[in-house]
């Protein structure tokens, strides 16, 4: 048995042929989940729900503009060395 | 009422005699308190127990309602499960002060007048800061100072807020209080702080981490929750606490982007969370206050699974706990790496995993209430959740970059710590009407419809596209060691100003002092206590002697010796007395 730490031990994620399975079938997911917009009824509390793939749209739109505007704006603002305070 | 006890004695009298019981079976008497604990509670009957009477008013100890039930049943939970992750620890000052504060928590929620409440409140804030001194560590010291002395501060403010109270409406009864009048205000703010509202908050943000890694698990759990539980009693209904809760889910999630520790992460995250729940009790309808109370008891066993994560990677990375140290951690901790896995999904509300079926009932709330722009709040704080707990927090620490790092899994009493909280996680998300049919009101929401299903996977799999876009872009900010300034900039950089304003202030005024009293006035009243026997009795004096025909050098030889016995206090008796009498005549006179 190869001991725990050696260094040319491979584990799940070393391997590319498993994270060609997970790239792939997150992308399947993506398109799957594109396509069942047009196949369920939706229940909406407000018009901009109704939008085709409003969902999918938010999040991305969100998650970039929250990841950026953190990066350019706020930490520009707060950022201070790690002795700050001492 | 003689067979059960009231749930707080339990835990408060049976953690202060931990220290007494020795070796092995300190650890099965410590998970006994908590099983104990639970049988105790479920064989109490709904109602009003343990009425003391306490001058002309009536403490209660045992208001048990289904809201406080609720509370209490997951305070034993986590109880459990955080003594048994905790069950390594020898510091019988953790130990004591671990159960002593789970007791406080229930003290809280079970009692029935604000007089109990407040010194079961306080008695939180006592017992919590020995967790975070346990660390022993200067940072941790300096943030326990600064947690207490917030914590001071919040407390006096309910105090005195609960004395306005009684005193205007003559009852100390805890039930509605609601926003109206200075007492009130005063009550909902001493509330605020504990809850960690937008610019109290950073208490939690600056200590929680640097507790220790047992004691975050019991911090995460109770003060933050029994606010939550306060403000549900309290104040249900208020509109202000719509736009706190809303604010409270969205600012943490910027600093959450950038911050490097990830203990820390998971702090402005549980400031997010509780926000969901806080808009919940402002929004006050019936299943507003369900999806805030199940969201807390949910949030209560995610955020604990995550920061027991979090603890077994310091526990096994000798106390590292920043993403720029950390990385790659699944190949040798994959049980840990899938227990936070489960935590993220849960949290980042997951089909399935128990956020989906509590914020969802908050969001749902906020809907049909037409509150469209706190709706839209609330939705990007979702998104904001997935980025730093739901994919940071597992893919900084056992994923991203390999660090090298190969540490042994977790120990089998973490694991299975985890491995209860987890079970929890998944079992409520999967089986949400247990959770539902323990809540205050009847639910009618059904959480698993296809639309929610598909629109709620939507926007966990495209927030992850764009993280998978970002970071393969290089977009994303780059982890770094640093300090992100937060309102604590106030009183932490704000009291060396303090400091310099009193330095200048009371110093100054020291100075002024020494100079006019120390250095001019004692002088001259010492030169006038000299002087003026002088005149008095010359004045007399002269008038006299020049009637009795006194002269010339006799005259000025008189007056000499005079002067010379008074200077040197050797007044022969008679003048003293001339003296004396002449000034009492003259006082007299003057009256």
């Amino acid at each position: 048995m190869k001991p725990e730490n050696s260094e040319d031990k491979k584990y799940l994620f070393d391997k590319p042929a498993s994270m060609k399975i997970l790239a792939w079938s997150f992308l399947l997911s993506l398109v799957l989940l594109l396509a069942l917009e047009f196949f369920i009824h939706k229940h909406t509390h407000f018009p901009s729900e109704e939008w085709p793939e409003f969902y999918c749209v938010f999040a991305f739109v969100a998650f970039v503009a929250l990841v950026l505007s953190a990066k350019y704006i706020l930490r520009p603002l707060v950022k201070r060395r790690e002795d700050y305070y001492d | 009422m003689t067979d059960v006890l009231p749930p707080a004695a339990i835990f408060i009298i049976g953690g202060l005699l931990v220290p007494l019981i020795k070796g092995k079976w300190k650890s099965a008497y410590m998970l006994l308190i908590p099983v104990a604990g639970f049988i105790n509670l479920i064989n109490i009957p709904e109602g009003t127990h343990w009425v003391v009477g306490f001058m002309e008013y009536n403490l209660i100890f045992g208001k048990v309602d289904r809201l406080s039930l609720l509370f209490g049943y997951i305070f034993h939970l986590i109880s459990f499960i955080a003594i048994l992750y905790a069950i390594h620890v020898k510091d019988d000052v953790q130990n004591v002060a671990g159960l002593v504060y789970a007791g406080s928590a229930l003290g809280v929620v079970f009692a029935g007048d604000l007089f109990s409440f407040f010194v079961f409140w306080e008695m939180l804030t006592v017992a919590s800061i020995f967790l975070i001194w346990a660390r022993r560590t200067k940072a941790a010291q300096g943030a326990g100072y600064r947690y207490l002395l917030v914590h001071a501060a919040g407390g006096l403010c309910l105090l005195a807020g609960i004395v306005l109270y009684v005193n205007q409406t003559g009852s100390i009864e805890f039930g509605y209080i609601g926003l109206n009048g200075l007492a009130t205000l005063l009550i909902f703010l001493g509330f605020g702080v504990n809850c960690a509202w937008p610019f109290l908050h950073p208490w939690l943000t600056d200590a929680y981490p640097e507790a220790t890694i047992t004691g975050t698990i019991f911090l995460s759990a109770f003060t933050t929750k029994c606010a939550v539980y306060a403000l549900a009693r309290g104040f249900p209904g208020t509109e202000a606490l719509i736009w706190i809760g809303a604010i409270m889910t969205a600012f943490p999630i910027f600093y959450a982007v950038i911050e490097n520790n990830l203990r820390r992460v998971l702090s402005y995250s549980l400031i997010n969370q509780v926000g969901f729940m806080v808009c919940g009790i402002g929004i006050g309808t019936q299943m507003a206050i369900n999806g805030a109370v199940s969201h807390a008891v949910n949030d209560i066993l995610f955020k604990a699974l995550l920061f027991m994560s979090m603890g077994a990677v310091m526990y096994r990375n000798n106390n590292k706990i920043n993403c720029t140290a950390l990385g790659g951690l699944y190949r040798t901790m994959p049980l840990t790496c899938i227990c936070c896995i489960i935590g993220a999904a849960s949290i980042s509300a997951v089909p399935l995993f128990s956020g989906f079926v509590s914020k969802s009932m908050v969001m749902d709330a906020a809907a049909t209430g037409h509150m469209q722009i706190i709706w839209f709040i609330l939705l990007f704080a979702s998104v904001g959740v997935l980025e730093h707990a739901g994919i940071k927090i597992p893919f900084f620490a056992f994923f991203g970059h390999d660090s090298g790092l190969r540490p042994k899994e977790a120990p089998p009493h973490m694991l299975l710590a985890m491995g209860i909280a987890a079970f929890f996680c998944i079992f409520n998300g999967s089986f949400p009407s247990y959770l539902y049919s323990l809540l205050p009101y009847p639910v009618e929401y059904v959480p698993y419809t296809v639309p929610h299903v598909v629109g709620q996977t939507q926007l966990i799999f495209f927030a992850a596209l764009a993280f998978i876009l970002l970071t393969l872009s290089g977009m994303s900010p780059a982890e770094m060691r640093a300090v992100n300034v937060d309102a604590d900039w106030f009183y932490r950089k704000g009291s060396g100003l303090f400091y310099r304003v009193m330095d200048i202030s009371m110093n100054g005024l020291t100075r002024v002092a020494d100079r006019v009293i120390v250095g001019e006035l004692t002088g001259s009243i010492c030169r006038i206590s000299q002087r003026w026997p002088e005149v008095l009795c010359l004045g007399v004096m002269i008038p006299l002697w020049s009637i009795t025909g006194v002269k010339g050098k006799e005259l000025e030889g008189k007056i000499e010796r005079t002067r010379a016995a008074l200077q040197t206090h050797t007044s022969p008796i008679g003048i003293s007395a001339a003296i004396a009498t002449i000034f009492l005549v003259l006082i007299y006179l003057l009256m």
